[in-house]
């Protein structure tokens, strides 16, 4: 399989802080990739370096087999490669509606395209992909007014909306229900299968990661240590010891 | 639009219409009331639309006071010479020379706001909350200090217009009908704005603008828009205000950041941030007030002024729009909707 996402070698600190050390990983078109570590392993550091968040100190990133290390967050975002926070971000005085809308592709977007209005479609594709998350009774609340849990799954409405071709998924089941985890794997598959969106996942629910991931990869404190099918990263014992802490 | 809102327009138009003749002694304030929902309603475009609070607008004000005068005294003398002349010297002004340079100088006026605007927000929309506006309020009063020091523009003493060539009454009726058309026209123009999706592109850096950037939306590029927009209304309006007033000076008048450059934050505030008719209803409460205390609190005025503003800040966050927002949400479509109910 094709990569879509290359990471060769890439340093980043903060201050005196390692976050990410000579980290080098692939993610395949198509797929669903899971990145797994300890609090603190440096998974964030690495979704930032690949979105373009901050200045990376040394390595490269390509996307779609193109540099995008020394690109700014918004040309990343237009090229189709996109986020969502694991602290989660979305507009709160608009409603869910407007946060959908306004989360349309970018990249299509002439200027002065931004003085027309929203077309039938644009409202069916909203209304659609609120219902498809299971928010379409709260479509017309400010997203603001959400419970957190509501607001991820907001998120991740509106990252499909943009019509991805890669998107970084920074733990989308944290702080979600554990009744509705099962329903959300389900859409996070089906919104690679159907929509043909590759996905590169952050989780620290391992249940979740090993039924959704074809391929992980691990980190502590912040270099590389193991990867492989869920099978290998299971039974590795470097992972095992990393996660209980033994080194 | 529905029927009730049209005739609510029709009656608001017919009302700016013939309010001068309703109330001819209070012209001057009724253009006055007119200037300051422009200045409140360009103020929300940037303050409560996008989330950037500036304390420098009033610079587009006093700028487009100086562009204007610049350009209808340029039409026809030399600027320097009619600065230096201190009334040795009698300038004459003809009919068609003062309405050339009136309609001149308030385009002119708009379109240099505009480009400033974008030049200015290159420079300061990189800061962020109160660094933003101190970084525009700083603007704002350097440029103050400067006019005031620059000779070829009258300096300190400030520089006088040609006055209005005709009966005083109608140039009273001229000013406020200038007046009320930018802020008819801006009304209708933000309306539709913010009806686009260019609205909601502000809305969304106001709310969250690194998830603006990682949405990849254009975010130095709206920012910049709204600021060149919203500055040539200001502009004009300075330009009006300039041949209203016929002799205006840098600091007091036209770079006059503790008077105008406050009042229209005070009328939002004091309206409702982020909506279309806050600033409208603001400013008129803030106008009334203010003719009020003025007149009849002598020497009180500023701190009745001041009680105000604590009140609104304190007590009111959010305005009466804002206010009513919260008591009536249904009135401004925040609702639940089952969904077999949808589309019926
Ligand atoms: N902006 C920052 N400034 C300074 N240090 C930072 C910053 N962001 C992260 N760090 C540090 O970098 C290291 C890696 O943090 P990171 O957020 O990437 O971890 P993580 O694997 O995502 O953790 P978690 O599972 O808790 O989200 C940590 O030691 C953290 O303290
Ligand atoms: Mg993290």
């Amino acid at each position: 399989m094709n990569a879509i996402i290359e990471v060769r070698d890439v340093s980043k600190s903060y201050g005196g802080v390692a976050a990410n050390t000579g980290i080098s990983l692939s993610v395949d078109e198509g797929g669903i990739t899971g990145l797994i570590g300890p609090n603190g392993s440096g998974k964030t550091t690495l979704f930032n370096s690949i979105v373009g968040y901050h200045p990376i100190d040394s390595g490269s990133i390509k996307f779609e087999s193109k540099e995008i290390s020394k690109l700014p967050v918004q040309a990343i975002a237009r090229r189709g490669l996109l986020r969502t926070f694991q602290q989660t971000r979305i507009y709160g005085k608009m409603n869910c509606v407007q946060n959908m809308l306004i989360s349309l592709p970018h990249r299509k977007m002439s200027f002065f395209d931004a003085f027309s209005r929203h077309g039938q479609q644009d409202y069916e594709r909203t209304d659609g992909l609120l219902d498809f998350v299971g928010l379409y009774e709260k479509r017309f609340l400010r997203a603001g007014s959400l419970s957190f849990g509501q607001q991820k799954l907001l998120e991740f409405a509106m990252a499909l909306m943009n019509e991805p071709t890669a998107l970084l998924l920074d733990e989308p089941t944290a702080g979600i229900n554990p009744t509705l985890i099962n329903g959300l794997i389900d859409r996070l598959k089906r919104a690679n299968t159907e929509f043909g969106i590759t996905l590169f996942v952050i989780e620290h629910n391992m249940r979740v990661i090993m039924n959704l991931a074809e391929k992980i990869y691990c980190l502590a404190h912040g270099q590389l240590l193991a990867e492989g099918t869920p099978e290998q990263i299971q039974n590795d014992q470097r992972v095992i010891d990393a996660y209980l802490g033994v080194h | 639009m529905n029927k009730r809102n049209l005739i609510l327009y029709i009656a608001i138009l017919t009302a700016t219409v013939i309010a001068p003749f309703l109330f001819p002694d209070f012209r001057t304030q009724l253009a006055t009331l007119w200037l300051m929902i422009i200045v409140a309603l360009t103020w929300d475009m940037t303050g409560g639309q996008m989330g950037y609070n500036s304390l420098g607008n009033i610079f587009f004000y006093g700028t487009g006071m100086y562009v204007a005068a610049v350009i209808a005294i340029g039409l026809v003398y030399d600027v320097g010479a009619y600065t230096d002349a201190a009334g040795g010297q009698i300038f004459i002004f003809t009919e068609a020379q003062y309405f050339s340079g009136l309609f001149l100088g308030v385009i002119g006026a708009g379109l240099f706001c505009s480009v400033t605007a974008v030049v200015i927000g290159y420079l300061t929309f990189g800061l962020r909350g109160p660094y933003f506006a101190i970084g525009t309020l700083g603007v704002a009063i350097a440029a103050g200090e400067l006019v005031s020091n620059w000779d070829w523009v009258g300096g300190g003493q400030g520089i006088a217009l040609p006055v209005y060539p005709g009966d005083f009454d109608i140039g009273k009726l001229l000013f406020y009908y200038l007046f009320a058309g930018v802020g008819v026209v801006l009304f209708i123009f933000l309306k539709w704005l913010y009806s686009t999706r260019f609205g909601e592109a502000i809305n969304a850096i106001r709310d969250d603008e690194e998830k603006a950037e990682a949405m990849g939306l254009h975010t130095l590029r709206y920012k910049l828009t709204t600021w060149a927009m919203a500055a040539f209304f200001v502009g004009m309006v300075g330009a009006i205000s300039a041949f209203q007033l016929i002799h205006f000076e840098p600091l007091e008048t036209a770079y006059q950041t503790i008077n105008l450059g406050i009042f229209m934050v005070v009328c939002v505030l004091l309206g409702g941030k982020g909506t279309l008719w806050g600033p409208v209803v603001g400013a008129i409460l803030f106008h009334v007030f203010k003719e009020v205390t003025w007149n009849y609190l002598l020497g009180w005025q500023w701190v009745a002024l001041g009680a105000l503003i604590v009140v609104t800040v304190v007590y009111f966050q959010d305005g009466i729009m804002g206010w009513l927002m919260h008591r009536r949400p249904e009135w401004f479509g925040i609702r639940v909707e089952e969904k077999d109910t949808a589309g019926a």
